[in-house]
């Protein structure tokens, strides 16, 4: 019996050693010295401090900002932790609604939300892109589709009091289009075009320092 | 759906046809102990590990003797896995201060990584640590795999010549596949997921402060490596609860190519292995032409459903022209996230990179669909291959019913002996997975996990106990999956799923190798060509489906019907 059991338990020691612990512990060394911004989690500074990731997407609700899409994240309430509450965002958790096609609560919540967009663009019309009424997959898409975002220029030039002009310029600059042309689909960063807002519209963004270490 | 959709699509599966072709030539090398490449760095390695182990390489092992030291070093594995998380407060690297995991999850989370199925009942946010995700899940990562592939290559064995006893070593086959196939591939994948932005760090979780207010937690960790033998070895358990949805384990369209490449890369890899081992490459090519024509039917049908669009969204004003991007995120579009969940339940891998909860009916049934097949589409890296031969044993054993011949495969004969196990085998699956279902769904304590109501809520069950016995690891993830039911019920599934198939499995091989080889006559019906492709096919889908037809009508199909008469529940 220990002569069956020495090789098990030596392999699983060795193993252990070189896969849980020389190859993730090495990566981590590495990926400080040769990638130390991805390695760290792509977080951008600015002013001096942290205002994000530029992978991770956030919460925008002010008409001066483009908003990204519907976060279907929870989380416990502040005041009250055995009540669960709308935490869009909260990049310390990730997930989706998980609403299936017949869902009365899904069609119910995307129904209202198609009427406040129909409110909200004016402009354009017809049928709602569908990235912004629905909820992402991880609850932190850092992206929106450019029809997304071309439904909401004129509400963000309106509050920066910029030409529409200007800020769709913006929106062209920081669309990725799919990569080699075909290889997913197009789509326009949220925060990074914000904080290219921000910086040339100091007076509507109230931040006067530009995004530093992108 | 449009042209650049699919051309998406067509990209993902030729990089992995083509890619199978060299692959399969290194493994049928490592797997006949010759040299490679690797050799001159890694061989001192594998020499040390034998001689630290007490292995003698040279000495085969019969298939209970190789059975034997399979359960052996997995149930050990387990134990473990089970003290790490229990224990996982007060081990080093855990800069959130997670607490221990609790006994009954703790046990579900060791069943389901020793085998490779990687279901998630846990938030690995706030209930896993970065030490045991390192030296806990990622160390299983490469085991259970390695374990898998090891089982496969002893099947094969039994058709490379007559009246063996032995199907090679268990530790040598473990070693090699884990220090030249598993580890290497890793460090490159896991290297260029890290430029890509991949984190790869041990300090504690981020807080930003957003632009619009407020305060934002960003959780981080040693993910770039982990993520690369997620995906390789078929694991599919994800750094974050998100998995492959989230930036961080998938920032881009170009990575989700690569994991999809990665998952999908070795169980098309083996079977043409196998050509090679028996010394007959087409016989391996009728596998894989098998696997091939299913994954490539079941994405091109989840990529129709999805997009599509969902009727009921466009009746209320959505634009259709974008797919049903409820549960996807932007960067992959409908395409690649069809081709992703597809391939990940083809392959038990598990993993998502969009959630197939809120997938059409049709989008999700076919994911659903695949495992209940008995996950050779391609399969698991190992479990793919083993299941594939013995659905071949029960196709050659159907035509020689038909033209009353003993039916042979590989030059053997296929007797009662070998049907009854494959049998055995192909029904403790069923058992589990509509037992499992039908119990759940009748008992108060399952039925108040379900998340969603009608057909969909049914769908949701059936979806974990077929992931579960499959040993895929997917979800309709919905479902509240950390009570003592699902805990305890689907960690036994796992475990039975996994070894109660794998014995019978080696017993069959042992069975069979003991047999001579003999040599194709005029009566041996042909093992490849599309006859024989076609009906491998036909077998899968009728042995392994149509028992799942009832229980899928009333879920997803049912679903779908009440989705287009404009019904919600």
């Amino acid at each position: 019996m220990i002569s069956q059991l020495r090789p098990a338990i030596v392999m699983i020691a060795l193993f252990t050693i070189l896969t849980g612990l020389v190859f993730p512990l090495g990566f981590v060394g590495v990926g400080q010295l040769v990638f130390p911004r991805q390695a760290g989690g792509s977080l951008i500074e600015r002013g001096g401090h942290v205002v994000g990731s530029e992978l991770i997407g956030q919460s925008f609700t002010s008409d001066r900002y483009f908003q990204g899409r519907p976060s279907a994240l929870m989380g416990a309430d502040p005041k009250d932790s055995s009540k669960q509450v709308s935490t869009p965002y909260d990049a310390g958790e990730s997930g989706a609604s998980n609403l299936g096609p017949t869902s009365k609560a899904l069609i119910d919540r995307v129904t209202g939300d198609v009427a406040k967009a129909g409110d909200a663009a004016k402009a354009g019309g017809g049928p709602v892109p569908g990235d912004m009424v629905t909820t992402s997959a991880s609850g932190l898409d850092p992206d929106m589709s450019p029809e997304n975002a071309a439904r909401q220029v004129a509400r963000v030039a309106r509050a920066r009091a910029m030409s529409q002009q200007a800020v769709q310029a913006l929106v062209r600059a920081h669309t990725a289009a799919p990569a080699l042309g075909f290889i997913g689909a197009a789509h326009v960063n949220v925060l990074l075009l914000n904080l290219a807002l921000d910086a040339a519209s100091p007076a509507g963004g109230g931040h006067v320092s530009p995004p530093a270490a992108q | 759906m449009t042209l650049i959709g699919w051309a998406q699509i067509a990209l993902v599966l030729a990089l992995v046809l083509a890619s199978a072709f060299p692959l399969a030539r290194y493994m049928a090398v490592l797997f006949s102990g010759g040299r490679t490449l690797l050799t001159p760095v890694l061989g001192p390695v594998e020499r040390g590990f034998y001689a630290v182990a007490g292995v003698d390489p040279r000495r085969g092992m019969t298939w209970r003797e190789y059975a034997f030291a399979l359960i052996m070093l997995n149930a050990l594995h387990f134990v473990v896995l089970y003290a790490i998380l229990r224990l996982q407060d007060v081990l080093p690297f855990n800069p959130q201060h997670v607490p221990a995991m609790s006994p009954r999850l703790a046990f579900n989370t060791a069943a389901s990584f020793v085998t490779n199925t990687n279901w998630q009942a846990y938030v690995p946010e706030s209930q896993i640590s970065y030490g045991a995700q390192m030296f806990g899940l990622t160390v299983h990562n490469f085991l259970s795999a390695a374990t898998g592939i090891a089982a496969a290559v002893a099947v094969i064995r039994a058709f490379t010549g007559s009246a063996l006893e032995t199907l090679g070593n268990f530790y040598v086959d473990l070693t090699r596949v884990t220090l030249y196939l598993l580890l290497p591939v890793c460090v490159v994948a896991g290297a260029i997921l890290l430029a890509a932005g991949v984190p790869e760090t041990l300090s504690a979780y981020a807080t930003a402060t957003p632009l619009d207010g407020g305060s934002q937690t960003i959780a981080l960790g040693p993910v770039a490596f982990q993520e690369a033998i997620k995906e390789f070895g078929t694991n599919g358990g994800g750094f974050f609860n998100a998995n492959s949805a989230h930036p961080f384990e998938n920032p881009s369209a170009l990575t989700n190519v690569l994991e999809n490449w990665l998952l999908l890369a070795i169980p098309f890899a083996l079977p043409l292995m196998l050509g090679h081992l028996v010394g007959e490459k087409k016989q391996g090519r009728s596998l894989y032409y098998a696997m091939a024509i299913l994954l490539t039917l079941a994405i091109a049908g989840t990529y129709a459903a999805e997009a599509g669009g969902n009727p009921l969204m466009t009746h209320a004003g959505v634009s259709a022209s974008m797919g049903n991007m409820e549960g996807k995120d932007v960067r992959f579009g409908v395409a690649l996230s069809s081709a992703f969940n597809t391939s990940a339940t083809g392959t038990s891998t598990g993993a998502v990179n969009s959630f197939t909860d809120s997938y059409t009916p049709l989008g999700g049934l076919i994911p659903m669909f695949l495992m209940q097949l008995g996950e050779v589409t391609p399969g698991g890296v190992g479990s793919g291959l083993y299941t594939i031969v013995v659905f071949a044993l029960l196709s050659v054993f159907v035509a020689g019913l038909m033209v009353g011949r003993t039916p042979e495969y590989l030059g053997k004969k296929v007797q009662a002996r070998e049907i009854k196990l494959s049998m055995l085998a192909v029904l403790i699956l069923t058992l589990f997975i509509l037992g499992g279902a039908g119990a759940s769904l009748v008992l108060p304590n399952g039925v108040s996990s379900l998340s969603n109501a009608g057909p969909h809520g049914l769908s949701e069950m059936l979806y974990a106990w077929s992931s579960a016995t499959e040993n895929n690891g997917s979800a309709m993830a919905g479902l509240t999956a950390d009570t003592p039911l699902l805990d305890f019920g689907l960690g036994l599934a796992m475990i039975f799923g996994r070894f109660a198939f794998l014995v019978p499995v080696l017993a069959i091989a042992g069975s069979l190798a003991a047999k001579p080889k003999l040599p194709p006559s005029a009566g041996t019906f042909p093992t490849t060509g599309p006859l024989f492709v076609g009906l491998l096919v036909g077998v899968i889908i009728i042995l392994g489906g149509l028992q799942f037809m009832p229980a899928d009508a009333l879920g997803p199909m049912a679903e779908h019907f009440s989705m287009r008469a404009g019904k919600v529940f």
